[in-house]
């Protein structure tokens, strides 16, 4: 670069000949040179502040750009991860105890209609009027030629429908993917399951989400993506279940009832092995909940869960149980039984008179209700509420279907005297076969509480302790002889030493004002082998009449009990239940000397 | 002259990565495609075999074998297990020799190999 000299020699001579100072000069040509300098500065500080605005320019076009994309793209699965092995469907299957799916998923389509894209309208509805008849063809034209833009035809149908759909060659006509529930074995087990039906729709997929039972209950548990792969396993068992519907569904027709109800359950663990309300309904297609009439006369009642009934004298052995508990009474100790029993202004009478007195053993195996009703009276009210409260009467069953939750037992509203000789034979108090079967599960397991179960778990903690062991023991001889010797002859099974507790009662009015004459609920409460109980059997039977005989017959040892045997024929086997010979009576070996 | 042999070996060098680069790029992309490929199948294999469970629950359904039972009855003459058929040990004779094995199998989860 040439820089200009600050005092340039021809200048100062010529200024100094014409008599100017010659530091004018100087000055005048540093502010020059001054003023270069800044305007060069400033021209390069300009070009800085350019070059960062374009370029932050560019970053943020950048950012803005990219987040554009990703906002309007499909979303893509990742190609290079590895495979998302564990999404396979929206929601787990439903599995018996071993293995054998109760409830899947199937992959179908749904249809759907733009009338905007149609080319014949009316083509198209006779066709698709005959491949489903149900739908109506003034209808359909209407639809489509009306100003909607969209319509919904099928929510669910089958490759077949779809390929001749299909064949219409309606453009108009589409069809969108669908996941639908399937119960491949119909109306099996159909009340535990409850059945499944749509949530939100859209063209490429739904929501499945359950509408009652099983479904319901675990609906966050079987829609969680997490667990999707992971079947829910039931305690419930597939050819046991079918068996007991099977014999259920017979009994129920040869006793003439309206309803019958059955529960399985182990008595160690409380998980149900099987259990059947009739009549039933198929979950694949089910029907829609009754808006008149008794709700207990529609198929979609659960007997065995919400069914609250006064179950009459199986409630005996719990006062019986509780007095032997306490101390007030053994086995041997004789009851007065003089029928008919006065108590104010009420009575209290047997089915037929059974003397003076019974043995407490008798008064079961006879089933007295006055001989249980004094003893009631020795208990008291509040020590009889507890004990019932231990037994899980107080409250709605903990089984794990939505159903549950509505059967609370109906409770006398002041728990008098009277209440309490009434509620020792069964009267005055409702539950549901459901806490009938953890109750007796609870004294055949030898005394320990048990929580009903629909879940097939290994490890479960047993529960608190109710009754003693020797209670639980003198219990179950009691049972035995009940079926040996008392009103359940009837339930003798060659192998299994059955025990159990009969129940006949009469069905309140609807309208209130007493009982039915002709009208009973007979129940039937099972443990087998009794020497070693392994299963808890309950029939519940609906308005049963027998009718074999000159007279009908009503009791539940004419009606349930042979059921409850022909089931326990059946499934004890399938259960790999080995048929044994019933311990002798050690009481009866005697050393004796002469 | 040492200056234009260093140009050239650089052009050589930058030419070799470029290649090497781009082939290893291509490699990537077919091994992506391939996994996407066998990703896709295994869905589609999947899907099938949930469509085969559910059609074995159906046809396995107990009310569908207690119709065949029924209708086979002369030739097979099934009935419910009862509690006399539980045996001792000693009853059961010596066990016969193995079937043959299944030498033609059909497998019915690939489309691609069913007959």
């Amino acid at each position: 670069m040439i820089r200009t000299p600050l005092r340039p020699l021809a200048r100062i001579l010529e200024a100094r000949s014409r008599g100017e100072n010659p530091d004018a000069i100087e000055r005048e040509n540093i502010r020059l040179r001054h003023e270069e300098m800044r305007d060069r500065a400033r021209r390069r500080a300009e070009g800085r502040l350019l070059v960062l605005a374009v370029f932050f320019f560019c970053a943020f076009s950048l950012v803005g750009g990219r987040m554009a994309v990703l906002a309007q793209s499909e979303p893509g699965e990742p190609r290079t991860s590895v495979a998302g092995a564990s999404i396979l469907a929206q929601r787990a299957d439903i599995v018996d105890r071993q293995g054998r799916i109760l409830a899947t998923n199937f992959d179908t389509h749904s249809l759907y209609a733009q009338p905007e894209d149609m080319i014949d309208p009316e083509h198209a509805a006779d066709k698709l009027v005959e491949i489903f008849p149900d739908l109506d063809r003034a209808r359909l034209i209407r639809d489509f030629t009306g100003t909607r833009k969209f319509l919904w035809i099928k929510k669910k149908i089958s490759p077949e429908q779809q390929q001749a759909v299909h064949d219409i060659g309606e453009p108009g006509l589409l069809f969108g993917p669908r996941e639908m529930r399937l119960y491949p074995n119909g109306s099996l087990a159909a009340h535990v399951l409850g059945g499944a039906s749509f949530g939100r729709e859209g063209v490429h997929a739904a929501e499945v989400v359950g509408v009652a039972g099983i479904e319901k209950f675990f609906d966050e548990r079987l829609r969680d993506p997490a667990r999707a792969h992971q079947p829910l396993t039931l305690s419930l068992d597939l050819s046991v279940q079918a068996a007991m519907e099977r014999v259920l569904h017979g009994g129920m027709k040869i006793m003439n009832a309206k309803g019958a109800a059955g529960i399985l359950m182990e008595v160690d663990t409380g998980e149900v092995v099987a259990v059947a309300s009739l009549p039933d309904f198929d979950p694949n297609d089910r029907p829609a909940a009754p808006t008149e009439g008794n709700p207990d006369d529609s198929p979609l009642f659960n007997r065995a869960v919400q069914g609250v009934y006064e179950l009459g004298s199986v409630f005996k052995v719990f006062s019986v149980a509780q007095a032997l508990e306490l101390g007030l009474v053994n086995p041997d100790t004789m009851v007065n039984t003089q029928s008919p029993m006065q108590w104010g202004k009420f009575r209290i009478r047997d089915f037929r008179n059974y003397g003076p007195e019974l043995s407490v053993t008798k008064v079961i195996v006879k089933s007295s209700n006055v001989g249980t009703a004094r003893i009631a009276v020795d208990i008291g009210a509040a020590r009889q509420r507890d004990f019932l409260d231990q037994l899980g009467f107080m409250q709605a069953s903990p089984l794990e279907i939505t159903e549950a939750s509505g059967s609370a037992p109906l409770l006398p509203k002041n728990w008098s005297e009277l209440s309490t000789m009434t509620i020792s034979y069964g009267h005055g108090l409702s539950t549901s076969p459901m806490h009938l079967a953890a109750a007796y599960a609870t004294i055949a397991n030898g005394g320990r509480q048990v929580t009903p179960t629909l879940l097939h778990d290994a490890s479960r903690t047993p529960g608190a302790r109710v009754i003693s062991e020797t209670t639980a023991d003198a219990m179950r001889h009691m049972m035995r002889k009940v079926v040996s010797e008392g009103t359940a002859s009837f339930g003798e099974v060659p192998g299994y030493a059955v025990g159990g507790k009969t129940g006949t009662a009469d069905k309140p009015k609807a309208r209130g004002g007493g009982y039915y004459d002709d009208k009973v609920i007979a129940t039937f409460a099972s443990i087998f082998p009794a020497h070693d109980p392994k299963y808890v059997l309950i029939v519940t039977l609906d308005e049963p009449v027998e009718t074999s005989g000159d007279e009908p017959r009503r009791t539940a040892g004419w009606t349930a009990v042979p059921v409850a045997a022909e089931i326990i024929r059946r499934v004890a086997p399938l259960m790999g239940l080995r048929p044994e010979i019933e311990p002798a009576d050690l009481a009866a070996i005697r050393r004796t000397s002469n | 002259m040492m200056r234009s042999l260093l140009y050239v070996l650089t052009a050589l060098a930058v030419i070799g990565l470029a290649f090497w680069a781009y082939r290893e790029n291509y490699r990537t992309q077919e091994a992506q495609a391939e996994a996407q490929h066998l990703q896709n199948a295994i869905g589609d294999a999947r899907a099938r075999l949930r469509v085969l469970n559910a059609e074995w629950a159906y046809l396995n359904r107990p009310d569908r074998l207690m119709d065949l039972v029924e209708l086979n009855y002369d030739k097979l003459g099934l009935l419910p297990l009862q509690p006399y058929q539980f045996g001792r040990i000693d009853q059961v004779a010596f066990p016969a020799p193995p079937e043959l094995p299944i030498t033609n199998p059909v497998d019915v989860s690939n489309p691609e190999q069913q007959p």
